[in-house]
């Protein structure tokens, strides 16, 4: 198991940096200019000078190696000194923004506890709802619950959040007023009052991404307890006189949990990829927000450090989901 | 056990065992393999009615424009903000008539063309899409598993593309190529260009796995062994013994392309990187509606419920045929 770890972390290092590959070279064939808000009254020499100011006058290979020292080399040295407040980093060149002029980490870092809390918490409720769905709707197989319960998993599979979402803000913002529609980052929960409202604020897009998710995943619960129930260690279970709760949350769901746990690691970046969407859509000022507006504006050391980050989190659930199936699933060897 | 009839002579028996053997035709009909499939098929009530709606709404967009006759890029602003023909049934003094049955928007443009031919531009970027996708999947799922040589690297190809960012990734195309696109094509052609690939590009990973994994078992079947003793080519054997043997894997994940790529399409124009803004799209509908959802909300809901119900019938589609081609399931 350790050595099938090590393989796979090794070989995720030239997956990584193919993908940063990939999306340095879509950045470099793009015609966007940076230069371009510049005023035409600016002389062209001095605007060739800003240009190569940015590094934007070396040849590609340069500028991709250096921009891979700074993300691999730099910005982890940064991350120590402010863990243990050393000096490591002092006087090196970090990611810098070409909108704000500041080091791309930073607004990551503050841009992220919006996304994870929201991603986040849509995650594990939709979880939460998906495998008690999932496992009563198997059980109960065809039955009514079990109808309904398909029909809604469909439903909520095919409605895009760009339209759930703005029909959750007519009917609960605009037409009832109970939830507000915006969702404020700047709100600091401090007692109860606060907290309340911080609570309130939520519920709308973490219900927007939990549809998705729990449409998922209590598709693949149902699909994989019942292919449990119908094994024979369950009837012989059952024949040893253990009361049908014990048969079916003990016996059948940990099996059943095999599957499932790895579709859980591996939709993790996905519903990263799909907050892009709902925060637009809540005005969230999470990463998806923010890699929006660095597109929008042109500034492509933001948008190439944000995709990355993306990237990484896809091989690093992969990776997780891979290791989790080894170790919950005692059949599966790797080695 | 003494008192058994003892047969007369063992042939006896075999022809009365055999009796099937003396028949000279067979006594039901031959069934082909789509008969089957169609009859499974037609259990599935949500498929049949997913098929039908999916049906239904192709003809409206293509047919649609010839029928309803309208330009939905015709400004008319004395008319503006008419209503949809049913809010007559709350407000007799609504704006609203038989000449515009979903109204009309802030710019006097009519809502039923502009949905039908949005529905015929987000239906073609889906169809289009998900053909690029079913090709580029099918041939390196075909090459990866039939040719050992290349099996190695096309899937250490297609398990890095599984792991782009795809969503980011088409943001980053479509917004970086629009401009060089839109110089050679025209706004509206170039844009469709762009998308199609882009949303082709990135989707093609599963179909590939699927097609691989398939190719591979039957790889070893005798009737391939024996189309390759008789001497026939590599590509003859992938078109005439291969192909027809996986059309099943590739006709379920085709409705699921379909599904995904239609989303990505209408997201990229939420997002307002997709089609120009004169250029409508139910995406963009959408996303134009949005902000005065509170006076309007037939405008969110309309294009809304349009994207929902063909995403919904075509997942509804792709079940059903995954249970009607799978021969474990059909004839249960």
């Amino acid at each position: 198991m350790l050595t099938f770890t090590i393989r796979r972390l090794v070989l995720s290092i030239p997956t990584l940096l193919f993908i940063s590959l990939v999306i340095f070279g879509l950045l470099q064939l793009a015609p966007g200019d940076p230069m371009a808000q510049v005023p035409l009254t600016v002389p062209p020499e001095v605007k060739q000078k800003m240009r190569e100011a940015l590094g934007l006058g070396e040849a590609w290979y340069i500028q991709y190696w250096k921009w891979l020292l700074q993300f691999f080399w730099v910005e982890p040295l940064v991350f120590t000194d402010w863990l243990f407040g050393t000096g490591f980093s002092d006087g090196m060149q970090r990611v810098i923004s070409w909108q704000t002029r500041s080091p791309v980490m930073d607004i990551v870092v503050q841009r992220m506890p919006q996304t994870l809390w929201v991603v986040g918490l849509a995650y594990v409720v939709g979880i939460l709802i998906a495998i008690p769905v999932g496992v009563y709707s198997a059980y109960r197989h065809y039955s009514l619950f079990d109808q309904a319960g398909t029909l809604v998993t469909m439903v909520g599979f095919s409605i895009p959040p760009f339209f759930s979402g703005p029909l959750l803000i007519v009917i609960f913002a605009v037409y009832l007023g109970w939830l507000p529609s915006i969702y404020d980052t700047t709100h600091v929960v401090r007692d109860w009052a606060s907290f309340k409202v911080q609570f309130f604020q939520m519920i709308m897009p973490v219900m927007v991404l939990a549809l998705q998710t729990t449409a998922q995943i209590s598709r693949y619960m149902r699909g994989a307890m019942l292919d449990n129930l119908n094994q024979d260690y369950v009837r012989t279970a059952r024949a040893k006189g253990l009361s049908e709760g014990v048969v079916v949350m003990v016996h059948v769901l940990r099996n059943s949990m095999i599957p499932v746990v790895t579709v859980i690691a591996l939709g993790m970046p996905a519903i990263f990829g799909g907050a892009i969407i709902t925060e637009n859509v809540f005005k969230v000022n999470g990463i998806g927000q923010l890699l929006l507006t660095a597109l929008f504006a042109n500034d492509l050391p933001m948008v190439m450090t944000l995709t990355f980050i993306f990237a990484i989190l896809i091989v690093v659930f992969n990776l997780i989901a891979d290791i989790l199936y080894g170790l919950l699933d005692p059949r599966i060897r790797y080695d | 056990m003494t008192d058994q009839a003892i047969p007369a002579s063992p042939i006896e028996t075999d022809m009365e065992f055999i009796g099937a053997l003396q028949d000279k035709e067979p006594s039901t009909p031959p069934r082909s393999q789509w008969k089957d499939v169609w009859d499974q098929f037609r259990q599935h009530k949500g498929a049949l009615f997913g098929g039908g709606f999916l049906l239904f709404i192709t003809l409206i967009a293509i047919f649609g424009p010839y029928i309803w006759d309208v330009d939905p890029k015709e400004l008319d602003i004395r008319n503006k903000n008419w209503r949809p023909i049913y809010i007559l049934l709350f407000n007799g003094n609504a704006m609203a008539g038989w000449s515009h049955p979903f109204g009309t928007d802030q710019l006097g443009r009519d809502i039923m063309a502009q949905m039908i031919s949005g529905g015929r531009v987000s239906l073609a970027v889906g169809w289009l899409a998900m053909g690029l996708a079913l090709v580029i999947g099918t041939m390196i799922g075909v090459l990866a598993g039939y040719f050992k040589r290349l099996d190695f690297w096309l899937m250490r190809f297609t398990d890095l593309v599984l792991a782009l960012p795809v969503l980011p990734l088409v943001l980053l195309a479509v917004t970086l190529f629009r401009q060089p696109l839109n110089a050679a094509y025209g706004p509206e052609g170039g844009m469709f260009i762009l998308i199609v690939s882009v949303i082709g590009f990135t989707s093609w990973m599963q179909t590939a796995r699927i097609v691989r994994g398939d190719i591979l078992a039957l790889k070893e079947r005798e009737f391939i062994l024996a189309a390759r003793s008789i001497g026939t080519t590599p590509a003859k054997i992938i078109r005439r013994h291969l192909l027809p043997n996986v059309v099943s894997p590739i006709m379920v994940s085709a409705a699921l392309g379909l599904a995904t790529a239609i989303i990505t399409e209408s997201a990229l124009s939420f997002l307002g990187v997709g089609f120009p803004s004169d250029y409508p799209t139910w995406g963009k509908l959408l996303a134009d509606a949005v902000s005065r959802m509170q006076e309007y909300p037939e405008r969110v809901l309309l294009p809304g419920i349009s994207i929902s119900l063909t995403v919904l019938s075509v997942n509804y589609l792709g079940d059903g045929l995954r249970d009607a081609l799978d021969p474990r399931i059909r004839g249960r």
